[in-house]
């Protein structure tokens, strides 16, 4: 969907990360970018360098806040510290939608800071959905999940991770962000179709995409974002846009980060794709 | 199995400490054999089993939690040696896991908790304390709040020379400015230590900065050399104001009187206890100099380490 509720109506194009590697070029280059996605917990700080960096880039660009922490999916409750300041960035950034992962990563209080796999249960469903609406209530701005890669599924697991999601998204009434790398990891580890994830997921409710590479061993795929991406996630990404239509893509690339321009240049290669897209719905 | 339950079993897993060789423990956190215990919650499949499935969350919660404390703690490390330092991180992250959302805290109790548990620093405990103090400062300071700063006029203007305390035997002239309250950037850390550890620190900073392209080898041998240098490191008291100019931080080595009356006006008192605190003690020699005090001043405002007694509510980040 070009633009749509859950991505506050907005007409993103291809975005990349925002990193540090990266500071210097965009503040004395100016490269054209359409958007920068930031991780919101590097901002939620009370002030120094990376407020200052911030600050200069939305001078200048238009910024989406992504979330690793926020544990939607984690049976406790959300702690108020994190939306607090999550709600001050909010206001800072202006974004027009945010997203973290349909994950649990803290139990007890305490912090693993990993995006952990969710039993795909109805209890996990109606539990997540319910965190999902007070913190988009809270923050007063759309919220889009993210689909995480796994390693595990669980024996009490009662529906496939597609199912789950669906479940979870319409009990929340939001988003999606849709990461087909994750699909493919995950694809691959649990032995599934990717494509089956992709069709069934309600291409109304898809906010954003994310693209990135992975690590491929020897019995397991790891989502490292330390590569470009590979044709089958292109293949992934070019069915999701001809289900979702011209969404806002973006490129993660978080580890042995190569310049700007190859960042950059990597996600461009999603044009092929959406121009494709725009084109079919015209004809 | 409940949401919460599963969550509870599988985090007891995952923040269980690695084996010496990085592989998951055998025995499982309630003491029975770990394949049993992953197999009762994860599935396996034609590639891996439950176990191994489980292993890999735990691998990657040490190895992310461990690559926090090294890049945060260098200096620490530098001291310690690359084995001790990263038996200390393992024995305090399973005693104080992470209670925050952001790894930037990480290191947040690792001061108490060290100070509580000697036996991880051994002989090197003082100047391991020392530094982690040091590295925790170096953090706040980083991105720390700031207030609008006062200008030297400001300051200035309340004429600090007349609000000094006079050496013993001399009558003190009460002035306006004796009742001058100022309040320190919140980011602005005041520390003492009992080694110059902050020579260590920017050794290390330099060293990174200049390896930065070096191979590894290169890289290691140089760090044992460095590493034998930190081994001679003597004791000499230090005073530190851990600060930041232009988005760095800097540490700035200050004299035991600049500390003192920093302290004092951190803590809230005026200008004027701060002076007699600081110099009650003093002999006649090292009396407060009004000229002298009033040079610190201006120097700390220029910095702009000072802000106004009530804290403004709007952060003055933007812009800076």
């Amino acid at each position: 969907m070009p633009a749509n509720r859950f991505n506050g109506f907005t007409e993103y194009g291809i975005g990349i990360g925002l990193r540090s590697p990266h500071y210097n070029h965009i503040l004395t280059r100016k490269p054209v970018c359409d958007w920068f996605e930031i991780i919101s917990e590097n901002f939620m700080i009370d002030g120094g360098r990376p407020l200052h960096i911030l600050d200069q880039i939305l001078d200048q660009y238009r910024v989406v806040q992504h979330g690793v922490s926020m544990y939607f999916g984690s049976a406790a409750r959300i702690d108020r510290e994190h939306l607090r300041r999550l709600k001050d960035l909010v206001r800072r950034t202006k974004t027009p939608w945010l997203s973290d992962h349909l994950c649990w990563g803290s139990v007890d209080g305490r912090y693993t800071h990993d995006l952990l796999p969710m039993p795909y249960t109805f209890e996990a469903a109606r539990k997540t959905a319910q965190k999902i609406r007070d913190v988009r209530d809270y923050l007063e701005v759309p919220v889009a999940v993210e689909n995480v890669s796994s390693y595990a599924e669980f024996h009490v697991s009662e529906m496939t991770e597609w199912e789950f999601l669906n479940e979870v998204v319409e009990r929340a009434d939001c988003g999606i962000l849709l990461d087909v790398n994750n699909i493919y990891v995950s694809s691959q580890n649990h032995s599934f179709n990717p494509f089956d994830y992709v069709n069934s997921v309600p291409a109304e409710r898809v906010a954003q995409i994310h693209i990135a590479g992975h690590s491929k061993y020897e019995k397991y795929i790891l989502d490292t974002h330390d590569h470009p991406v590979i044709d089958p996630v292109w293949k992934l990404y070019d069915r999701a846009i001809q289900r979702a239509g011209h969404t806002a893509t973006l490129l993660e690339w978080d580890d042995s980060i190569p310049t700007f321009r190859e960042v950059h240049n990597e996600a461009l290669k999603a044009n092929r794709f959406l121009a494709k897209s725009v084109l079919a719905r015209a004809v | 199995m409940s949401l919460l339950s599963l969550q509870r079993t599988m985090a007891k897993a995952v923040m269980q400490p690695l084996t010496p060789s990085e592989n998951m423990s055998k025995r499982a956190p309630n003491g029975g054999p770990m394949a049993k215990y992953a197999a009762g919650f994860i599935k396996p499949n034609d590639r891996l089993t439950s176990f191994e499935r489980l292993e890999i969350y735990n691998r990657q919660y040490w190895w992310r939690l461990m690559a926090s404390l090294v890049e945060d703690f260098p200096g620490l490390q530098a001291i310690l040696g690359n084995r001790r330092f990263e038996s200390l991180c393992k024995a305090y992250l399973t005693d104080r896991p992470s209670r925050s959302f952001t790894l930037r805290n990480l290191g947040r109790d690792l001061h108490s908790w060290l100070k509580k548990n000697p036996k991880w620093a051994g002989s090197q405990q003082s100047i391991a304390l020392d530094m982690v103090r040091l590295e925790w400062a170096d953090i706040e300071a980083f991105d720390g709040a700031a207030e609008e700063p006062l200008r030297s006029a400001d300051i200035a203007n309340s004429s600090v020379a007349t609000g000094c305390a006079p050496s013993r035997g001399r009558r003190q002239s009460k002035s306006p400015a004796a009742d001058l309250r100022l309040r320190l950037q919140p980011y602005v850390q005041l520390l003492k230590f009992q080694y110059p550890v902050d020579s260590l620190v920017l050794e290390i900073k330099r060293f990174n900065d200049d390896t930065e392209f070096l191979s590894n080898t290169f890289r290691e041998r140089r760090k044992r050399k460095r590493v034998a240098a930190v081994a001679r490191l003597k004791p000499k008291t230090i005073f530190l104001a851990v600060h930041r100019v232009d988005d760095s931080v800097y540490f700035r080595r200050l004299e035991s009187p600049q500390y003192g009356l920093l302290l004092a006006m951190q803590k809230g008192k005026t200008l004027g206890q701060a002076i007699s605190q600081v110099f009650a003690k003093t002999t006649k020699t090292s009396a407060a100099d009004p000229a002298q005090i009033t040079e610190w001043f201006r120097n700390w405002s220029n910095l702009g380490w000072f802000c106004a007694l009530e804290p403004n509510p709007r952060k003055i980040s933007k812009g800076r």
